[in-house]
């Protein structure tokens, strides 16, 4: 009842705003988190791609499907705040909707970057946030319907580099 | 000594004119009939192309690449642009020792720089310009590709005034961006708010953290009762290419979905008969963004300084070109534009050779005008050079060869890096090179030298990340500089492999490179801010002490063997191939 309710305020939340905190801004807030029932500390704790998709979704590989969209830079301005939008083509109905979605960091020191819920109110499974990301990496958006159907996007590299030299 | 080379050069650009006009230059690309530069008048819009002009005012030598391996997996390597010399003339059907094998080739450059003399000069474009202007009326549209503004030493100086008084002279009407925005944000605004004529045009920059875009995106113009939509794409890496901190609170990108948007906005909102796209993405971007979007009829590209003309590339239905760098082409396409598409067209690549278009008087006042303040330092002679000094390669050129060697020197380093800039004209054997020169390859605002000292497996990852902004397959991560340019320092490259792959054997010195040893390397064009003196006053104090200076010998890498017959290189021997 308790994760119902958060699960409701994050799906409003996630579609209320242009621009979410993504996990950078989120760490500090985990130790706060841990007080809240429902929330998935294991998930966001996991130090592994495997253990974090595995605690999130209870899967370590998810088919890619091309209904979820993830766009990001290919090379971060800043992998302090990289952009990430995630935009799922799929019915949000009473009985068909897009419960949860997912954001992954391959190597991160957390993979789990973002969990965002949604309802059939929600109207469209789409946010943007921005990430940290420790250096060159991989990024993955795994989307799960109501009825526990899983789809990820395709995953892409965006490079954390030194920059210079340019033309 | 050289002021009689000077005078024989300049005879000989004379001669070569009269060879110009022969019968086998008429049969050529560009141009027919006497005058190479009459083109018959098609159509009923005409685009005028020029882009990284690097503020060159006056004319320069330039001088095509040797080496330009490009980015794609081996298979597709050899693609336009990424051919070089003879291949390049042969894909082109273009003979070599005539003008326009000058200017599209690096073979023999020096004896045909003696021939046929300097390319560019907004004196000279200005002459083409207007006189196409009187020939199509307003069916013109002058369009200008961006990094106009910094090359020179009166560029940086004026804070890029005297480009734009340049631009608008030329009455340019469209303009993006990327070394404009190293004069920061501030001064952009300001210029193109208050200076400039021309409009500024980018769907890729956005505000952080709201992603609001910054400019307008598109324009749409009427022009012979028919609508051309004009999208503007400035350079997507400049945070990253550059420093963050001139533009912090603007976020660039390539945006292709957004370019999708614009594109169909422009066609069904504004009912566009035909869009184009002047952009700053560099080619092989340009080429990749056309197979995913749909619906632009011409992309006028610039940035990695390519010949991509005399025939334009086709993706899809989208037509490329790449219209070189430091006026060296005019490019010209005269089109048929019908209700909601494009019925025809025709192209022109255009070699701005000196000697064979007089000068605008208008614009010829105006750059000496600008120029006045500055003539002394700049003609300040500090050596001479017996080698052909450019920059422009994948590797080393001649001219970053003797700045690292300055660097090191001066710097008192065992080693130097340099940045792959593509700007940066070149000098033939003989000439004295001025303050003028010296700045014509430095002149940027973040230009402190620093001493950094690096440890074996740091001075490789700077190495490999470079490399990987050059070679990666996938073209949206290619920022379009060259490879890292070093001093002293000895390598393998296999530019086919993946990132911390392509290096081997790194040596500083002559000896390998250990992964905990630490390295003192001299470099300058910082990321972050920094303190340092100016690139420029070593280099300078450095050549006024040499008085004769060459690049021997040259710290080229040798490169593995799967590169033998690359269309890319025109000199194998220099890589041990």
């Amino acid at each position: 009842m308790e994760q119902m309710k958060r699960r409701k305020f994050l799906g409003v939340s996630a579609v209320g705003m242009a621009a979410v905190a993504g996990s950078g801004v989120l760490v500090p807030a985990i130790a706060n988190a841990a007080n809240v029932a429902g929330w998935p500390a294991a998930a966001f704790d996991a130090k592994k791609l495997d253990e974090a998709m595995k605690d999130s979704i209870d899967a370590t590989s998810v088919k890619t499907s091309a209904k979820v969209r993830l766009t990001a830079p290919t090379i971060a301005e800043n992998g302090a705040a990289v952009p990430v939008t995630v935009d799922v083509d799929h019915p949000m109905t009473a009985d068909d909707y897009i419960e949860s979605v997912y954001l992954y960091v391959d190597h991160n020191p957390t993979p789990l970057a973002s969990a965002f819920h949604f309802t059939p109110d929600s109207g469209h499974a789409y946010f943007q946030e921005r990430i940290k990301m420790a250096k060159t990496d991989m990024v993955r958006a795994v989307a799960r319907t109501n009825k526990g159907v899983m789809m990820s996007s395709k995953p892409q590299e965006i490079k954390v580099t030194i920059g210079g030299c340019g033309g | 000594m050289n002021l009689s080379r000077r005078d024989f050069m300049a005879m000989m650009g004379i001669a070569g004119a009269t060879g110009f006009l022969s019968p086998s230059a008429i049969a050529s690309s560009w141009g027919s009939g006497k005058d190479p530069y009459e083109i018959p008048e098609y159509g009923n819009v005409t685009l005028l192309h020029i882009t990284d002009t690097h503020a060159q005012l006056l004319p320069v030598w330039w001088r095509e690449p040797g080496t330009n391996i490009g980015t794609r997996e081996q298979k597709e390597w050899g693609v336009t642009p990424h051919m070089v010399g003879d291949k390049k003339l042969e894909y082109y059907g273009i003979k070599a020792g005539t003008p326009e094998g000058y200017a599209l080739s690096c073979m023999d450059f020096d004896t045909l720089a003696h021939k046929y003399g300097k390319i560019g000069g907004y004196a000279h474009i200005a002459t083409l310009v207007k006189r196409y202007r009187e020939q199509v009326g307003k069916k013109a549209i002058l369009l200008d590709g961006g990094d106009a503004w910094q090359g020179s030493a009166t560029s940086l100086w004026t804070k890029a005034e005297d480009m734009v008084g340049a631009q608008n002279l030329l009455k340019e009407d469209y303009f993006v961006g990327h070394w404009e925005f190293t004069y920061g944000a501030d001064r952009v605004e300001y210029l193109l708010k208050h200076k400039l004529k021309a409009k500024f045009l980018s769907q890729n920059v956005f505000t952080i953290p709201w992603d609001e875009p910054v400019f307008d995106p598109y324009d749409i113009r009427e022009v012979s009762g028919r609508k051309v939509a004009i999208i503007g794409q400035s350079f997507p890496f400049t945070p990253i290419a550059n420093p963050a901190y001139f533009v912090p609170k603007w976020s660039f990108g390539i945006h292709p979905g957004h370019m999708q948007k614009m594109v169909d906005e422009c066609r069904q909102k504004h009912k566009a008969d035909i869009v184009v796209v002047l952009s700053h993405n560099g080619a092989d971007v340009d080429k990749k963004m056309a197979s995913q979007v749909n619906g632009i009829d011409i992309i006028l590209g610039g940035h990695t300084h390519e010949i991509m003309g005399p025939r334009p590339v086709k993706i899809n239905n989208t037509l490329i070109i790449n219209t070189s760098t430091n006026g060296k082409f005019l490019a010209r396409f005269d089109l048929d534009v019908g209700k909601g598409k494009l019925n025809g067209w025709r192209f022109n690549y255009l070699p701005i050779i000196s000697n064979m278009i007089p000068e605008d008087h208008e614009m010829a006042d105006y750059i000496t005008k600008v120029r006045a303040p500055y003539a002394k330092k700049l003609a300040e002679p500090l050596a001479v050079t017996e080698s052909l000094l450019y920059r422009r390669d994948n590797f080393n050129g001649t001219f970053d060869q003797i700045l690292c060697d300055a660097l090191r020197e001066e710097m008192d380093c065992e080693a130097a890096f340099s940045p792959g800039f593509r700007w940066g004209y070149c000098k033939l054997p003989g000439e004295t090179i001025t303050m003028e020169d010296v700045m014509g390859q430095t002149a940027i605002t973040y230009p402190q030298v620093t001493v950094t000292e690096y440890t074996g497996a740091e001075l490789k990852n700077v190495m490999e990340q470079v490399a990987d902004n050059l070679f990666n397959p996938n073209p949206y991560y290619i920022q379009g500089g060259d490879m890292i340019r070093v001093g002293n320092i000895q390598y393998t490259m296999n530019p086919g492999e993946t990132i911390d792959k392509r290096i081997t054997d790194l040596r500083v010195g002559g000896k390998m490179v250990q992964a905990n040893k630490r390295y003192k390397v001299a470099g300058w064009g910082a990321m972050q801010k920094v303190e340092g003196t100016p690139v420029w006053d070593i280099f300078a104090k450095w050549l006024r002490s040499k008085k004769t200076v060459s690049a021997n010998p040259r710290d080229l890498p040798v490169l593995t063997k799967n590169m033998t017959g690359n269309p890319g290189i025109a000199f194998p021997k220099e890589y041990d191939l």
